[in-house]
């Protein structure tokens, strides 16, 4: 305590003794991030040993799930769980980012606050309970009245072809964009409600709409916070087991139509790991997560890449 | 502010736990016999028969004053702890497999406790309770050949019912589970070409149909969808009040699945219950067997590595097998026949901890 209390005394900051204890204690905390995610890619590489040795890279490219022969492929797994989260991000992005901005830049405060309260109950509310609610409520609605009025004007495109079921893709991105929306939402209007009141000041004494004022002042200023709540939405749709696995119907095929049954990686999982006796099964499925984890990576790198590359344009552009 | 009130409250009621919990274990305890210690046996497995095992806990514990803590971990994760040697005793709906039993290492034993039907359950428009299903449509269905509800074959067991032309939506349970295992071990029995081309498993590459998770998963699926077929254990079926089908067994007749039918089918396959218990006991003889039906069992080690537990093992497993079956009717599972209690009174005997037995 006499050190610190003295250190003032003595000059440069960098001799500071419990500054060095701080900066070694953070720094200690933010390398056990980077470790303990390379630890968990070992652990699971080594559980997943047998099946890499048995199948090796082919595992990715094969699509026969078997439990009883032991011929396991991952593909319709990996391919259901980008399918099924790029169609509710492209569900939920929109609609989320316009309750953000009509929360941030239009509503009325009385209307404000218990919007964005209700909005973020929705965040609370598990999983389970959504799967229970798409089964009983969101499945047969689609079945019944979603799936024919597709059918009906675009009925003719591959997209929406096979018998009317309720289940499967469709239900599965709908069910993940209603549970992604309330990051989005909450998460988008804390950014822009950053935004200095200034810059909107500014733009709007220059004579811009609201519309021009949110496009050219909020939304730009705001971009890197909006995508961090993209991100977040994102890895919360590929991780999601619970609710997708109650309403995606669980068939490990590859099927352009939405409204096919399909599966996605956490769903396997979840579905099968308890009951997976032998060990080359249970190596399959830890394998899988290895899948899961390398989906993650590379779509999370991709979209940080094409963001990356959107702001610069749009600095230059401008 | 508010975290403030909300530590402070909790911090009082951990507090106000604590004494209870101090107060009861003050009552409790005296209560045993003195300088005995209390046992608690731990056990790890299916789910099937969670609640019996919790009741036969709590009666046992009521009764004995051995604990009996037991996990639904679900039976693949029960044969798993059991060959790790974490659990006084495993549980399974499907049996081991010669490989997992070289694993353990050591005399395995599989001690049937009660059993269970799996049923067709249905949700077709018009039609009520009890459509005839024989062996091989069940089969076709499920391979995906029998595509129409109005199927000649289907309608030829249905006299007189009105079967729509519509089309047969197949549901299955899409984890793993005890249920599916017997399901399939069925199909495997009555239909080659199910042998051949999907085999039998806790989970298998389904040639058609939806997957739901649990039975409630499938239950739901199948009252929510209108002309789907699917499988849920028998109590799944009767406590939801589903509709469900009779089957045709080996002697030709069509039999409504209940209790008593299944029991009926434990006795008939009685003489070809091999010496380990480790069957599936679907397609019996029997005129009034439900064909479709499954042990589920404990497995406990032969020879016990302490004598003290594994002579409370044994014992509790003597009641479950005599005074425990009384409750198995009330939570909708089918109790052993006398004369398998009778064969298993042997098992159990055999059981021995030091080269000594336990009974």
């Amino acid at each position: 305590m006499a050190s610190v209390v003295a250190a003032p005394a003595s000059g440069p900051v960098a001799a500071h003794r419990g500054d060095r204890l701080f900066g070694v204690v953070l720094a200690a905390a933010a390398l056990a991030v980077p470790l303990l995610l390379g630890g968990l890619l070992l652990a699971l590489l080594a559980g997943a040993w047998p099946a890499v040795q048995r199948f090796g890279l082919t595992f990715f490219a094969g699509s026969t799930w078997d439990p009883v022969t032991h011929e396991f492929g991952a593909l319709p797994f990996i391919y259901g769980t980008l399918v099924s989260s790029t169609l509710g991000l492209s569900m939920a992005v929109p609609l989320g980012l316009g309750v953000a901005i009509f929360l941030s830049e239009l509503a009325p405060g009385w209307l404000r606050v218990p919007v964005g309260f209700l909005v973020e109950l929705l965040a609370a509310v598990p999983s389970v309970v959504f799967g229970l609610w798409g089964i009983f409520i969101l499945v047969p609605w689609v079945r019944s009245v979603l799936t024919p009025l597709v059918k009906g004007a675009l009925g003719f495109l591959p997209l929406f072809d096979g018998p009317p079921l309720g289940i499967g893709m469709l239900a599965a991105g709908l069910i993940l964009a209603i549970m992604v929306v309330p990051f989005i939402v909450a998460v988008g209007t804390s950014v822009m409600r950053a935004v200095p009141t200034t810059q909107r000041e500014a733009a709007l004494a220059l004579g811009a709409t609201r519309w021009e004022t949110t496009r050219r002042a909020v939304l730009p200023y705001a971009r890197s916070g909006i995508m961090g709540a993209v991100f977040l939405a994102l890895a919360r749709a590929l991780g999601e087991t619970m609710a997708v696995t109650m309403v995606i119907g669980n068939v490990p095929q590859i099927k352009a139509s939405l409204l096919a049954p399909a599966y996605t990686i956490p769903a396997v999982i979840a579905n099968e790991f308890t009951e997976a006796t032998s060990d080359l099964y249970v190596a399959a499925l830890i394998y899988t997560a290895v899948a899961l984890f390398i989906v993650t990576v590379v779509v999370n790198a991709a979209a940080r890449l094409l963001v990356g590359r959107a702001a610069r344009d749009a600095v230059l552009g401008e | 502010m508010v975290m403030r009130w909300i530590s402070g409250e909790t911090t009082r009621r951990w507090a106000r736990a604590l004494m209870v919990a101090v107060a009861v274990a003050g009552t409790v305890l005296p209560a045993l016999p003195a300088g005995a210690q209390p046992i608690t046996l731990n056990g790890a497995g299916a789910t099937f028969p969670f609640p019996l095992y919790s009741k036969w806990s709590q009666l046992y514990a009521a009764e004995r004053g051995v604990q009996i803590n037991y996990q639904s971990i679900g039976s693949g994760g029960g044969i798993r702890q059991f060959i790790a040697k974490t659990v006084d005793f495993g549980a399974s709906d499907g049996p081991m497999t010669d490989e997992q039993i070289a694993q353990a290492g050591g005399r395995v034993l599989h001690i049937p406790m009660v059993a269970g039907a799996v049923v067709p359950v249905y949700n077709i428009p018009g039609v009520g309770q009890g459509l005839n299903f024989t062996p091989e449509v069940l089969a076709d269905i499920f391979l995906g050949k029998i595509t129409r509800w109005n199927d000649p074959r289907l309608a030829r067991a249905n006299p007189g019912v009105k079967l729509p032309a519509a089309e047969v939506v197949v549901v299955h349970r899409s984890d793993g589970s005890g249920t599916t295992a017997i399901w399939v071990n069925y199909l495997s029995k009555v239909s080659p070409e199910w042998k051949a081309r999907v085999g039998e498993g806790t989970s298998v590459n389904w040639p058609t149909g939806l997957g739901g998770k649990g039975n409630e998963g499938v239950a739901g699926l199948v009252r929510q969808t209108p002309y789907t077929l699917g499988y849920v254990e028998l109590a799944y079926a009767l406590t939801n009040r589903m509709t469900f089908g009779n089957v045709r067994n080996r002697a030709g007749r069509f039999i409504r699945p209940s209790l008593s039918t299944t029991t009926k089918a434990m006795e008939g396959a009685l003489p070809l219950i091999p010496a380990d218990y480790r069957v599936f006991f679907t397609h019996p003889a029997g005129r009034d067997a439900y064909p479709i039906a499954g042990f589920t069992w404990i497995l406990i080690y032969g020879e016990q590595p302490d004598p003290v537990r594994g002579k409370a093992l044994v014992e509790f497993l003597w009641w479950a097998t005599h005074e425990g079956q009384k409750y198995a009717p009330t939570l909708l599972y089918a109790p052993l026949p006398k004369s398998l209690v009778a064969r298993i009174e042997g098992t159990l005997k055999s059981v021995t901890a030091g080269g000594k037995s336990l009974l």
